[in-house]
């Protein structure tokens, strides 16, 4: 198992520098790049912002019965900041990218290798790690930011809607809150960070999964959960490494 | 003294010598060594599971074997590295089983494809070119169709379009007769006839259809359980081999009109593994 273990790592890491020499060498694709981001990330607005603002809308909710208790009401809209962009918002939109744009794109990638689209690339002479991973993997890691900042947002609008309009937290207590307890460096950045790295995850476990499926539906399948269940244990285990080593 | 060039067979465009193909402890093509000749219309016949298809993709580049040489057009693909190998396929031209179009592409991005990717032609020269192909195929206005939208039939003529569009010295064809009519049978055939008389292309056509193989093939290679034998058709109709009169009167029985073909064979010669 452990020797199965590193053969695999391997040959991930064989496959990440195939990507990285496809995106260093000309012919640049940028119209398959934009579809891609298209595909992974505009497709994925509508479940990142309804989730973003019902994340919002619990942590307002746990938070003010909480901090009533101590009297800190107030602070609703830093803890709700903090919560946010420091951890909920980078790892949940990774988890949410991990089960709609992973999934999709390790589904896609192993239906092409069963039915033998990759081997008809090949043919006319067309690299897939260039045609079809690349762009893929690219373009998740630069819509992930994007989708993170969007959770985070939706989740401090559905956080103000239910701690200033349901509850009656001061709107202006819960918005200094939020700017004094938010510092740039140390929080967005670090929440930038983190979204990246689980970019590069997401996007490297999805295209490897396809990639290396077994040409059969059964294959797909596999393809499909294991990047799910890979996806979102790498991103947690890396959440861990990345808080545990600088703090974010 | 030199023979005239007319008697001369043509030189071999594709050959392996002993090859190995394995897939995890099964030998699928064991010391395989046979040759292709440039131009001519060859048929690897075999039943289910001989490995008819594997040595397609041998010949591709797609599968790589143990042990061996295969050559194509003078280049040993065994010992070239993935990114020369794409290099020696812009001398091929392959026809998938499925057709193994790009279902995201209609059908004419699906032939306009190769030429984006690797001549610098104009969008007019494009459409020139892909509409010439798919015409040459029997098929008009199916520009805009999406090969989830194409028939049985239609998806293996584009596919062989596609297979044709940058103009290749080897067409590989896998299995165009399967799944389909009788009618599109015979145009499929026709259409690999003209298609090799027109360019000239040395066409390897994997089939298990036997009546179409003798037809149209001037060169057969089959694939028996215990070893290969090749010659042309009629070298194989004369064999008394017991392999190659089990193989062909097995396959006769699911052919009307083919068994008693095979009963009234000649008995002369015997097949040894190079008849031709």
């Amino acid at each position: 198992m452990i020797v199965a273990f590193v053969n695999e790592l391997g040959e991930l890491a064989v496959f990440t520098a195939r990507i990285l020499s496809a995106l260093l060498r000309p012919p640049f694709r940028g119209r398959l790049f934009v579809d891609e981001i298209y595909k992974l990330g505009v497709l994925s607005l509508v479940i990142i912002c309804v989730s973003g603002f019902a994340v919002g809308m619990v942590l307002a909710l746990q938070g003010y019965n909480t901090l009533v208790r101590f009297g800190a009401e107030q602070s609703l809209g830093a803890v709700l900041g903090l919560s946010l962009i420091r951890e909920l918002g980078p790892v949940l939109t990774a988890l949410l990218a991990t089960g709609r744009a992973g999934s999709a794109t390790a589904a896609e990638i192993g239906t092409m290798v069963a039915t033998e689209q990759l081997d008809g690339l090949r043919m006319m002479s067309i690299d897939p790690v260039d045609y079809v991973v690349a762009p893929k993997a690219v373009a998740m890691v630069l819509v992930m930011p994007l989708l993170a900042a969007l959770f985070i947002s939706c989740g401090i609008f559905g956080g103000y809607v239910i701690g200033v309009k349901l509850m009656g937290v001061d709107a202006g207590n819960f918005l200094t809150s939020l700017e004094g307890a938010v510092d740039f460096h140390a929080d967005v950045l670090g929440s930038f960070v983190k979204v990246i790295v689980f970019g590069v995850l997401i996007g490297l476990i999805s295209t490897f999964r396809g990639f290396t499926s077994a040409p059969t539906s059964a294959g797909v399948s596999f393809a499909t959960t294991s990047t799910v269940v890979v996806g979102s244990v790498s991103v947690l285990i890396f959440d861990y490494v990345i808080t545990a080593l600088w703090g974010v | 003294m030199a023979m005239p060039e007319t008697d001369r067979e043509p030189e071999l465009h594709v050959a392996l010598e002993h090859v190995l193909v394995c897939f995890g402890t099964r030998e699928v093509l064991r010391d395989l060594s046979c040759g292709f000749r440039k131009s001519r219309i060859s048929v690897i016949l075999g039943g289910s599971g001989s490995g008819k298809s594997t040595l397609l993709k041998v010949i591709a580049g797609l599968v790589r074997p143990r042990k061996g040489r295969v050559l194509v057009a003078g280049e040993d693909l065994v010992r070239l590295p993935e990114r020369q190998l794409y290099e020696v396929r812009k001398r091929i031209g392959m026809m998938f089983q499925n057709g193994a179009l790009l279902d995201s592409m209609n059908v004419f991005d699906n032939l306009a494809l190769p030429l984006r990717e690797h001549r610098k032609l104009t969008p007019e020269e494009i459409a020139t070119e892909v509409h010439e192909r798919l015409e040459a195929v029997g098929l008009t206005n199916v520009d805009h169709l999406l090969p989830g939208q194409l028939s049985g039939g239609m998806v293996k003529r584009v596919a062989l379009a596609r297979a044709i569009i940058a103009r290749p010295e080897i067409l590989l064809c896998d299995e165009p007769f399967s799944g389909l009519d009788p009618v599109s049978t015979k145009r499929i055939e026709a259409l690999l006839k003209t298609i090799n008389r027109r360019y000239g292309m040395t066409t390897i056509v994997v089939s298990h259809h036997i009546p179409t193989t003798m037809r149209m093939a001037e060169h057969v290679l089959a694939l028996l359980p215990d070893g290969q034998v090749e010659g042309t058709p009629e070298e194989l109709r004369a064999s008394r081999d017991p392999r190659v009169v089990n193989f062909l009167n097995e396959d006769a029985g699911d052919t009307p009109g083919l068994a008693d073909e095979v009963e009234v064979l000649p008995t002369a010669g015997t097949a040894t593994r190079r008849m031709g």
